[in-house]
Formats: C-alpha cells, structure tokens, sequence
C-alpha cells in the first residue's frame, strides 16, 4: 500500500514537472477556444448523465462532485 | 451603467441569499469548469442573459422505471471573469423498482411501504415494487469571479426536493491559471446534508414485513445523512490540438444510506421462501452501514481533429464497501457542414459487489449485521450506446438532440433447490431522447 503511493505520488510529480515544457503561446489557442474543445460544453447534458447513473450505478463523481441527493429508485 | 450595477447588486444579493439558506447536493459540472480554454475577448453579446433547456425523456425495460425531466438554466457573465448562474430541474418519475425480493414458483404477497397496502406478484415473476411516484424539483445557483490575478472562485448552493428526500449542499471552488494559463488547478469542496422520510417512516433494520393492518416495524421521524466532497484537479493544454483532465475526488458520507424501500428474502433449505406462518412474503428490510468513504481518479483527453472532436475519458472509483469500478466514456464528434454535427457515444462501466451484497438470507444461518440485495450493489456490467446530432441556426441558437441506449448486465448469483428455476438479476436496459436548446 505505501509503495503504491510512493508510486503514485512520483507519476504526480514528474506529470506536474511535465506540464511547465506543454502547451502554447496565447495567440495560438484559437482551436483550444472554440466552444466543442470546452470541457463544460454541455453542463446541462453532464448533469443529466450524473443523476441517472447516480441512480442506477453504484459510483457517482469523478468528473465532479459524487453528490448525492436524492432517494433515487 | 448605473441601472446594470444595481441589476448586479441584486443578483449578487439573491446568489447570496439562496447560499445562506441551509441547502446543497446535486453535481454541478459547470461550477467546475476550467477558465484555461475560454479566454477569448467579451463581446457586448455576452453580457446577456443565456438560456440553456434540456428535456429528459427515460424509459426501462418491463414497465420499470419511467422519468421525464425538463431542466431550465439561465445564465450571465456579469464582467469579464465573473458569471452567475441560475439552473431548474424538475424530475417526474413513475413505474416499477426491483424490490430486493426473490422470483418464487408461488404467488407472493408483499406490503407497500405505507402498511395500509398490499400487492402480489405472480408465479416465476421478478418482485417489482409500484407503489412509489414522485416528483423532484431541484434548484442550483453558482456565481463565479475573481480572487486574484489568474484565481477564479466559484460558489454554489443546492436545493433538491421529494416528498419523502430533501437534500440541500453548498460548495465552493478555487481555480487557478499559470504557465502562460497553459495549466490550470483546482480545489473544491462540498458539504450536503440530506434527510430522509421514508413513507410509513423507515423500517427498523433486518426486520420482517409484516401484514397489512398489524403493527409495522418502523421507526419514528426522519433519517439524515451528511456527505463531504473533496476534488482536486488539473486542466493542462499539451498543444494546439489537445489537452487533458486529471481530477482526484474523495467522498465521505455518514448516517442514513439504507433504501428504505429494498428487502431480503428469507429461504429455506428447499430454496423457496420460509414458511414462518406470516402470509406476506417472508423478507427482511436492508441495513447498510452507516458510513461510506470513496475515493475516484478521473483522466480525460479532448483533442481536434480536422474539425473533429475526440473526447474520451476514465475512472477508477473504489470505496470501503468494497465496491471497485472502471467507466470508460468515448465519443466522437464529427463536423458536418453548415455548423452542424453527428456525435457517436460508447460508454463502458464495470463494478464489483459490495460486501455486503447478498440476493438472499437463509433462514438456517445467523442473520448478518448488514445485507442488501439492492440490485445497483452486485457485480455487473453496463454499456451505454448512442448518438447526438446538433446544430446551430443562423440567429446563433443551439439545437442537439440524442438517442441512447443502456443495458445492464449482472452476474447471476449461485443458487439453490427451487430457486435455480429463476432468474434473480435479470438483464434489463433503459433508452433515453434527450433534446437541448440553447439561445
């Protein structure tokens, strides 16, 4: 179990140390700005997923918060 | 400009006023949102008010559940970094729920939850409880602005109401930007507080029906439960083309999580219910533990191409019920002409059992501290198909419209005598229509 989270806490590092050599200059997110690339593009949609497979699955969150709220049949 | 600061005032009071009320629950995916993509310059178009609507029409196989759920959300970028958000969704359910109880080769005579009731269920025919029917109205708010150069932070309060569950959460979330807003991290925090007022009140746990019109095993008043959720996550462009998500949440949950309303059913040795000579069906109702703690990794990877948009994502979730799952989610959107698309959806989820999952008792064994056959704790497999068509019309307003398809497989528990004869998680499937319209 400890070597797990060394283990994981090191690929959380070298990903974080990664990240400073990615992406790109602010003039070229033209294609990144577009609406389809936003992670939140449909909010309506996502939350409609959530709540179903909240109700039907036996995980929830993830994505966002797990929640909860309702007594869910 | 003087009208519209006093318009934001008072927004801003009635985002405050709807926070300070004692409320919270349901996602909300949009108060999560990552500035990283979305840095484009502010039009004087954007300052109005936007208008989301969805429609949520969802049916299960053999007349089980039925939903209709509309949702409204309207919303506002009050400066260039600081929005609000308002969001209604009602949720009308009806239709039929595994009740926990066995198939029998006799008829069974059940108890609706209200005691003043009874229903039966046929010969070889898989228990499903009808009685319940409800309707759920749900409010969220967010309201998102600066903290700092590059620090966003959002807060949001939720309401969600049922006759027999009210659920009310408040959040709040900080997000940060650097390396050329080329990286962004965020943490979020999340408290509801749920209560619960199961018809007839709740059962005292791993207690039998009883018949109509003798005393119930209830207990008095309502059932609360308390969830905290934690997220921390990480947007980061990789280049022009493409970036990715990785998001650790970690939920605790504590009080009460029973389904009021699922049982166990008792057997004897011959593997047909145990004759106690009660005439309802001998079942027992469920008792959980009252804690649960998850944890989940998210990764997701969205990338153009030529117009396309690839999206797909991961999770891991485990938890101390001992409940492990992995959801894969694909879908790809391809562009058609005239501002419009075609986007094809797979979705793949797998769990294992809770430990304490078990399709049945037996009357010859001691009775466990805790037992459920909720069908949703088992080991199964679920895949979802479908397929989304969208397009944008010349006044700049959004249509999509989906079609999906889900089907649940379980692995069929052992059995035993008679109760080899049936089915006990029988494969069902739902299909969904969904239509969007934004303006």
């Amino acid at each position: 179990m400890q070597k797990k989270r060394l283990l994981l806490l090191a690929i959380l590092i070298s990903t974080l140390g990664g990240c400073a050599t990615m992406g790109v200059q602010p003039w070229e997110k033209d294609v990144l700005a577009k609406p389809e690339m936003a992670l939140n593009e449909q909010p309506l949609t996502d939350a409609l997923d959530d709540h179903i497979y909240f109700s039907k699955e036996a995980s929830s969150g993830g994505k966002s918060y797990a929640g909860g709220g309702c007594g869910c049949n | 400009m003087n009208k519209n600061k006093i318009i934001k005032t008072s927004l801003a009071s009635a985002t405050l006023a709807l926070l300070t009320q004692p409320a919270l629950s349901q996602q909300d995916t949009d108060s999560l949102s990552s500035p990283t993509n979305n840095q484009t310059e502010q039009t004087a178009s954007d300052y109005e008010w936007k208008f989301d609507a969805a429609l949520l029409f969802y049916s299960e196989s053999d007349s089980r559940v039925q939903a209709f759920e509309p949702v409204f959300m309207a919303s506002k970028q009050l400066d260039e970094d600081e929005s609000i958000s308002f969001k209604l969704t009602v949720d009308s359910l009806t239709g039929a729920s595994p009740s926990g109880a066995v198939a029998s080769n006799q008829v069974q005579t059940f108890t609706t939850p209200s005691g003043n009731a009874d229903y039966q269920v046929g010969a070889n025919v898989y228990p499903l409880d009808d009685s319940f029917k409800d309707t759920r109205v749900a409010l969220a708010a967010n309201w998102s602005f600066p903290l700092a150069e590059s620090t966003q932070m959002t807060v949001g309060a939720n309401a969600s109401n049922e006759y027999d569950y009210f659920s009310a959460s408040v959040n709040a979330n900080i997000s940060h930007d650097f390396n050329n807003n080329n990286t962004t991290l965020f943490a979020g925090l999340s408290f509801a507080s749920d209560t619960i007022d199961p018809v007839g009140g709740a059962p005292i746990a791993l207690s039998r029906m009883q018949p109509v019109g003798a005393s119930q095993a209830k207990l008095d008043g309502t059932q609360d439960k308390d969830t905290l959720d934690i997220l921390f996550g990480m947007t980061q462009v990789i280049d022009k083309y493409s970036l990715f998500q990785l998001n650790y949440s970690y939920s605790m949950s504590d009080g009460y999580h029973n389904d009021p309303y699922k049982v166990l059913s008792v057997l004897g040795a011959d593997g047909n219910y145990f004759d106690d000579g009660i005439a309802t069906a001998n079942v027992l109702f469920e008792n959980r533990p009252d804690k649960r703690t998850k944890h989940s990794l998210f990764g997701r990877y969205k990338r153009f191409i030529d117009g396309d948009v690839v999206d797909v994502s991961y999770r891991y979730m485990t938890d101390d019920w001992d409940i492990d799952s992995h959801t894969v989610d694909l879908k790809y959107r391809f562009a058609l002409n005239n501002d419009s698309y075609i986007q094809p959806h797979v979705r793949y989820y797998t769990q294992t059992a809770a430990e304490f999952y078990q399709p049945y008792l037996l009357q010859a064994q001691a009775l466990p501290t805790y037992a459920s056959a909720d069908y949703r704790l088992a080991e199964y497999d679920a895949v979802t198909v479908g397929l989304e068509y969208g397009w944008t019309t010349q006044s700049d307003q959004t249509w999509r419209i989906a079609l999906e398809y889900y089907a649940q497989s379980p692995t069929e528990p052992a059995k035993f005598g008679v109760l080899q004869d049936q089915t006990l998680l029988p494969d069902w499937n739902a299909v969904m229509l969904r239509i969007n319209y934004s303006f």
